[in-house]
């Protein structure tokens, strides 16, 4: 089962100067104890848009987020094989560098996961592990990043506060901008707003749209109506195969695929 | 930057490496360190004889390891006695019946029991136990004793143990699913039938272990034992006996035994004797409980 | 009906029997400090704790036993910094550095939980015996190095468990921000600080209260150790030696004596407690 090749869109043509794309699967699969998890995925991620990945619970598409920027190395028993191109360059390669790889992509994981700091610090962190100890360039990288997030007027008077005090919203999007100041290329929501009320699922959601102008955003949601709320392609992953990829209407509206249309319809959950 | 980053994270990792290594070469040194000391001793005689001899008379060169043995056995048995009810019957109360402000408050307490120092313990034992099977409990079977007895180290040993039975039984018996409560529960039996038919007979293997841990703590236990145990070195006869367990008989002759041809390697042997037989009791309830958690978690 | 009057009758007397036991285990407790409050204050002393043993002591003459009770403390707090130096890497190697299912993660877990139950008598032993092999005396060093080796599982074992509960996720959100794993290994140790120190505490109150491990390896004096390869007074060792006077007043020394100690381990509980309690509010 392959998935359809990249589908040409003025978007992704005008706003990103580079054609190639940011992130190309090929030939992927992924065993975990022995069972077939991920099978023969081959992908090309379009740039500058955003991309969600939907089915069954089970199907694997948290899997295949994780393959992205290698976090599924940490899990029990896992064998990968084929590659992951993030800009043309094999994460899977013998000698690839993780660390690099991963500040390239942003996470923003289900529940909200503030480090033991605080709010000012959460944010430094990143850029401090990089090397920016400049107290003035650090300033300007929280204030910017938690404008950003449209959290900057909540928390300005009280940044030296510990993060976990924030409210269950205020500190994903407090992650959000924590992950924005690496200046990853790519964010990652693995069903980020899982855990949230929705106003604040509202708010995530805006920000991601507004977000993609700059970024490369895949996105995992057990929620179709997320889905076509925010994302520009659909991936309809089901039992380790891709069987639908293409523009959120097209998938949603005119399936190829009889079992997209019950899931889409709501007959498989 | 990035290359200072990834030579310090690798530095860090293989110096924690070295680290975990060293420490459990400590295994290692221990065992190999002892069987090279005992050499000498399983040179002269052979191991069986050491075992079953029940002459110590080191000056004459008779080293019979029997009464020891036989000390160090009666004194965990008559501790198990004791506390092996005391401690299911209170662990099931704190799993089954008890309120969570009671848990909150007794198990935080059985904690301090189990940060009391050994030597604590001892004094208490001379101070209250021993006295108290002197005047009280052994003229009562019509003995008379000094009170520094089998009876005494059993006593103060059972109450050392409680901690590690109980933390333990109450963790595995945290593991019986209610679902399998519930089941029995509503098909009318009572609370005890159902601790004594459903819950112990599946939290045996985790009641088990803790009760291995439990002898292999009780086997070590020096300080306290040596102080109320009378240390003569006859096999006892009678709980009313005085006793000599192993460990007190290397912590109390290590000082002279440079003299007396083979006595260290008999102190040695009987270190390795300890070391093989809570190594071997340690690794098989470890084993159990490692599994019991394994099953709960997935 | 009889039937079931007997079932509930039995189940009256099962819970009567739970009820005891619990109050005898949990009893044993008060009466263990009990025995040695009532026993050890009236002996408890200033001078008994500000000042060296003078001449003729232990026959029942002037001083006190500051030198045990420092001798404790340099012994255990050197101990335990260094378990600490070496057990909180180690647990940190087993959860973050390897896949905690890894096989060597698993094995070396199971290592420490037996090296846990090796009892002190037989870390003394062969602390004992690789001192006299390499001509080192009984002195306060011999009973460092054996202290720690014995406290270094605790303090693996209890980080370890402490890291468990460190939800993975955190692991991966600090990876996704291109964080190395000693970077990674960093904001944990920031999470689990206030159980770091538990572990500490834990490890301190072993180290204290053992008497095993120093008998063999750190001799007596009835001087403050002024450098390292001299021995040492401990304070469990105190106690033990004063019991078997068999002068009255000595021996009241040693409850004196056991009563000081239960006092330092009372406060590393309490200590130990409040730090717990602490641990659960930063929970996520």
């Amino acid at each position: 089962m392959h998935a359809h090749p990249i589908i040409e869109t003025e978007q992704t043509q005008v706003v990103s100067p580079a054609i190639q794309p940011h992130i190309q699967i090929q030939d992927l699969n992924i065993h975990i104890d022995g069972h077939h998890i991920l099978k023969n995925i081959n992908l090309s991620l379009p740039n500058n848009s955003i991309t969600s990945i939907i089915g069954p619970s089970g199907c694997g598409k948290t899997t295949l987020l994780k393959t992205l920027n290698r976090l599924i190395d940490d899990t029990k028993g896992v064998q990968v094989s084929g590659s992951v191109f993030v800009n043309g360059e094999d994460i899977y390669a013998p000698n690839a560098e993780v660390t690099h790889i991963r500040k390239k992509m942003g996470l923003l994981s289900q529940k909200p996961f503030p480090l033991p700091m605080s709010i000012y610090d959460n944010i430094a962190y990143g850029p401090r592990i990089h090397g920016t100890r400049n107290k003035k360039e650090l300033n300007a990288i929280v204030e910017t990043q938690l404008k950003n997030v449209g959290l900057w007027e909540e928390v300005k008077d009280r940044l030296d506060q510990s993060a976990t005090r924030l409210s269950i919203g205020q500190q994903q999007r407090l992650c959000l901008a924590r992950g924005l100041a690496v200046k990853p290329e790519i964010i990652l929501g693995d069903e980020s707003t899982s855990a949230l009320d929705p106003i604040s699922t509202q708010t995530i959601e805006n920000l991601l749209v507004e977000l993609k102008k700059d970024y490369t955003i895949v996105l995992v949601t057990h929620i179709l109506r997320q889905a076509r709320r925010v994302s520009d392609y659909i991936i309809f992953v089901y039992g380790g195969e891709i069987l639908e990829f293409g523009k959120t209407e097209e998938v949603l509206l005119n399936p190829k695929h009889e079992i997209t249309r019950q899931y889409v319809k709501g007959f498989i959950s | 930057m990035l290359r200072t980053r990834l030579i310090k994270n690798a530095i860090a990792k293989q110096s924690s490496f070295v680290l975990l290594l060293i420490s459990l070469s400590v295994v290692i040194i221990i065992g190999i360190g002892l069987t090279f000391k005992s050499i000498p001793l399983f040179e002269s005689f052979n191991i069986w004889d050491l075992l079953t001899n029940h002459v110590w008379a080191p000056m004459k060169g008779s080293f019979g390891f029997l009464p020891f043995i036989m000390g160090t056995l009666s004194v965990t048995l008559v501790a198990l006695l004791i506390s092996c009810p005391l401690c299911i019957l209170s662990s099931i109360y704190l799993t089954e019946y008890a309120s969570n402000a009671l848990k909150n408050m007794v198990l935080p307490l059985i904690n301090v029991l189990a940060a009391i120092p050994p030597v604590l313990y001892g004094v208490w034992g001379v101070l209250f136990i021993v006295p108290a099977i002197q005047s009280y409990i052994a003229p009562l079977f019509g003995v008379s004793t000094s009170g520094y007895t089998i009876l005494a180290g059993g006593i103060v040993l059972s109450v050392m143990i409680f901690p590690i039975m109980i933390s333990i039984m109450v963790e595995v018996l945290k593991t019986i699913p209610a679902e399998l409560k519930a089941a029995s529960l509503s098909l009318g039996a009572t609370k005890w039938e159902t601790a004594q038919k459903v819950i112990l007979r599946k939290a045996k293997p985790g009641i088990i272990a803790a009760i291995v841990l439990a002898i292999s703590r009780a086997f070590g236990e020096t300080i306290a034992v040596l102080m109320v145990c009378g240390n003569v070195s006859k096999i006892p006869t009678s709980i009313f006996d005085a006793g000599y367990p192993i460990p007190a008989l290397i912590a109390n002759n290590f000082g002279e035994m440079m003299s007396i041809p083979l006595y260290d390697s008999a102190l040695m042997f009987s270190a390795l004797l300890l070391f093989v037989i809570i190594f071997g009791f340690n690794l098989i309830s470890r084993i159990i409980l490692n599994r019991l958690e394994g099953k709960h978690n997935g | 009906m009889d039937n079931l009057k007997t079932r509930l009758f039995k189940e009256k007397v099962a819970k009567g029997f739970m009820q005891l036991s619990g109050m005898l285990v949990t009893g044993s407790l008060f009466f263990i400090i009990g025995t040695i409050l009532y026993k050890g204050l009236p002996y408890l002393s200033w001078e008994m704790i500000t000042q060296l043993p003078k001449g003729g002591f232990y026959m029942g003459k002037e001083g006190g036993i500051l030198n045990a009770i420092l001798g404790s403390l340099y012994l255990a707090g050197v101990a335990t910094v260094l378990a600490t130096i070496i057990g909180v890497p180690i647990a940190l190697f087993l959860n973050i550095y390897i896949k905690t299912s890894s096989k060597l993660a698993q094995y070396s877990k199971l290592m420490f939980d037996i090296l846990y139950g090796i009892p002190s008598i037989v870390y003394g032993a062969v602390g004992f015996t690789i001192m006299v092999y390499f001509g080192i005396r009984a002195s306060l060093l011999g009973g460092i190095i054996t202290i720690t080796l014995l406290t270094i599982p605790i303090v693996v074992r209890t980080v370890d468990e402490l890291i468990r509960t460190v939800p993975n996720d955190l692991k991966h959100v600090t990876l996704s921000l291109g964080a190395t794993n000693w970077e990674v290994a960093k904001v944990f140790i920031l999470h689990i600080k206030p159980g770091i120190f538990t572990a500490i505490l834990l490890a301190f109150g072993r180290a204290i209260g053992d008497v095993a491990g120093v008998l063999l390896t750190t001799g007596f004096s009835d001087n403050l150790p002024r450098y390292i390869d001299e021995p040492a007074a401990t304070l469990p060792l105190a106690i033990f030696f004063q019991l078997s006077s068999p002068i009255p007043e000595v021996q009241g020394r040693a409850y004196a004596s056991a009563l000081i100690l239960t006092f330092i381990i009372l406060i590393i509980v309490i200590c130990t407690h409040i730090l717990s309690s602490k641990q659960n509010k930063h929970k996520l």
